[in-house]
């Protein structure tokens, strides 16, 4: 499998008040395409920060971030809101969907960044919603969905441009266990069966065994911790 | 770019109805600023239409030198006599002009109307003018011909009424319509009684003429100046009643933009905390969009779209109150140069419509441009956490 994503020394700070704030300490690490990697670790870790330098969400205050042979870190607000668009898909916690949309609305919001016809973006709308389980309820806007419900909503909508990487803050943090089980079920099909890389926030020890690899972060850092068994496998996805 | 703008656009006009309570804030506020703009120039606008139209484009004044309205001016039996034999002019009227104290109707407090004496040849000169009541007054006895407006002003006016001033009883005998005309709010009587009653035996005010068909007013009044026996000036009818509009509709005017200044300040101000409330709430959905891919420029039109289309909701509503309200409603002013009421039309016409509909788009954008800006420049990560 080849390297989709790559981070070298990375160190984040942000600025609350007149204190300058470390998040990240030279962070390096990869992701190997076609993996579902958990990150885990207390909360202020610095997990959700490290996940958005990989979506391109925010930037790096130092280092280097390349996803797919793209650095991230120098690369334009535009340029990277436009390979967003084109390569991920965003999971949410509280699955961000437009209450004023439908469902097949919402999954089709992506497609409007593409040159598709109507009649093209509807199909794909449909047939994602199809592939979440929810092909009956596209003319449901989300308060006529249950929590369960409009997360696959949101799945959907992260899958329906065809991304080669998803990323999910908490996919399952709002749900009922048996949601969760059921949301995370789905995350497992879409990286087994549709090959799709996954990166997810989770705090819940339980959603991380779906996925093939766990990192812990720990106040900054990548750790290793001792108590878990896939820690050796961790470690050979971090760049030492 | 085009088919994000329109989508984000639609998306967030959809969830104005959702904001109905934050949104209906800046449809009131910029919808009282146009109310109180639109219905102060339509009062302007009626005062305007009021002394315009007494003019008449064949119809002069000759006044004394050097005097800007009727009321000071005066002039000679002789003079008049001498205009009425000059050349260039036909059916010519001295006019003496006063004021005579009333009681306003309703109110009952005390109020001014102009009175005028007229010659018989005062119709002639006044086509348009027409009994609406009663009979013309006869001459040589103390009868009033009243105007429309001042039998709607003033107390004790209708037709068969006495009423008594300067030493005098006086009988309503009729009244009179001039069409909206400055007339409409005098009060008319024969031209000898009235100089005898106001102690100006032989004295008018001003002479009103018709000039010949021929005759241009520049050549008439050179010969005015020329004629050693007049020591008056001629102005056309239009270019006396623009001036006196322009200081009245001057003031009203003024004070309708100082208001709507003052109260579009304040509406601004509103429709800027509502259209960052309208953000602040939008903020996870504004975020979302941006994550997914969308940029900048459709987030803050989204956002001046909203803000425009609510201040052009609360403008069409300001100018509908103002005309089903005001349009046509007859009222009356004090005109400052002669201390007498004016009446008038609130005229709501088009153009102050546009008016009022620019002024709302105005404060749209103004209000909704720095929220927007707001909206476009706040990091995506810090959009999402607002949630």
């Amino acid at each position: 499998m080849s390297e989709l994503i790559r981070c070298t020394s990375v160190c984040k700070d942000y600025v609350r008040g007149s204190e300058r704030v470390r998040v990240l300490r030279n962070v390096d690490m990869s992701v190997e395409d076609g993996t579902f990697v958990a990150l885990m670790g207390p909360s202020g870790s610095g997990k959700t920060t490290l996940l958005n330098l990989m979506s391109g969400l925010d930037t790096p205050t130092s280092g280097e971030v390349e996803v797919d042979g793209l650095r991230l870190d120098s690369t334009s607000a535009g340029a990277l809101a436009r390979w967003r668009a084109q390569s991920v898909g965003f999971v949410f916690q509280f699955y961000n969907l437009l209450p004023v949309l439908t469902a097949q609305r919402n999954v089709e919001l992506p497609l409007l960044l593409t040159d598709l016809p109507r009649s093209e973006r509807k199909k794909n709308a449909a047939m994602a919603l199809d592939i979440v389980g929810l092909g009956d309820r596209g003319s449901h806007k989300p308060g006529e969905l249950s929590g369960g419900q409009q997360q696959r909503v949101a799945i959907a909508r992260a899958l329906v441009s065809d991304p080669r990487l998803l990323v999910c803050d908490e996919p399952t943090g709002d749900l009922d266990r048996e949601t969760a089980d059921e949301i995370l079920e789905l995350l497992g099909t879409l990286h087994r069966e549709l090959g799709k890389t996954i990166v997810m926030v989770t705090h819940d020890p339980k959603a991380a065994k779906h996925a093939t690899f766990t990192l812990h972060m720990d106040k900054g850092k990548l750790v290793a911790p001792a108590d878990h068994a896939d820690a050796a496998p961790q470690r050979a996805r971090t760049v030492a | 770019m085009f088919k994000q703008t329109f989508n984000i656009t639609a998306t967030n006009l959809r969830s104005v109805f959702s904001r109905k309570g934050t949104s209906s804030v800046i449809v009131v506020g910029i919808g009282g600023v146009v109310a109180v703009l639109v219905g102060m120039l339509a009062m302007s606008e009626g005062i305007r239409s009021a002394l315009k139209d007494t003019s008449h484009p064949d119809r002069v004044l000759v006044m004394r030198s050097g005097t800007q309205d009727e009321i000071t001016g005066w002039l000679s039996a002789t003079e008049v006599n001498v205009l009425k034999g000059m050349e260039g002019i036909r059916t010519v009227s001295g006019e003496l002009v006063v004021v005579v104290d009333l009681v306003t109707r309703g109110t009952g407090k005390p109020g001014v109307a102009i009175a005028r004496g007229v010659e018989a040849s005062a119709f002639g000169l006044r086509p348009g003018l027409r009994l609406v009541a009663g009979r013309f007054f006869q001459p040589g006895k103390d009868e009033l011909l009243v105007g429309v407006n001042a039998s709607g002003t003033f107390a004790d006016l209708a037709v068969g009424s006495e009423l008594s001033f300067r030493d005098k009883l006086w009988e309503v005998v009729g009244h009179f319509d001039a069409e909206g005309q400055a007339h409409d709010s005098e009060v008319w009587m024969d031209l000898p009684i009235a100089q005898a009653a106001f102690r100006r035996n032989g004295v008018v005010s001003t002479a009103r003429a018709f000039l010949d068909t021929d005759t241009d007013g520049a050549t008439v009044r050179e010969r005015i100046r020329q004629e050693p026996r007049l020591r008056a000036d001629l102005v056309s009818e239009r270019d006396f009643y623009a001036q006196q509009s322009q200081a009245k509709t001057g003031m009203v005017e003024s004070l309708a933009y100082v208001i709507a200044g003052i109260m579009g300040l304040g509406a601004v101000v509103a429709a800027i905390n509502t259209m960052y409330s309208s953000v602040s709430t939008r903020s996870v959905e504004i975020g979302t969009l941006r994550s997914l891919g969308f940029s900048n420029v459709p987030v803050v039109v989204s956002v001046m779209v909203e803000a425009l289309l609510l201040a052009l909701v609360g403008g069409v509503l300001g100018c509908a109150v103002v005309y089903l309200l005001y349009d046509g409603l007859t009222s009356s002013t004090l005109n400052v140069g002669s201390m007498s009421q004016v009446g008038f039309e609130f005229a709501v016409t088009p153009p102050l419509l546009l008016v009022g509909l620019r002024c709302a788009l105005f404060l749209g954008a103004i209000g909704g441009l720095l929220p927007a800006l707001r909206a476009a420049r706040k990091p995506v990560i810090a959009a999402l956490r607002a949630g």
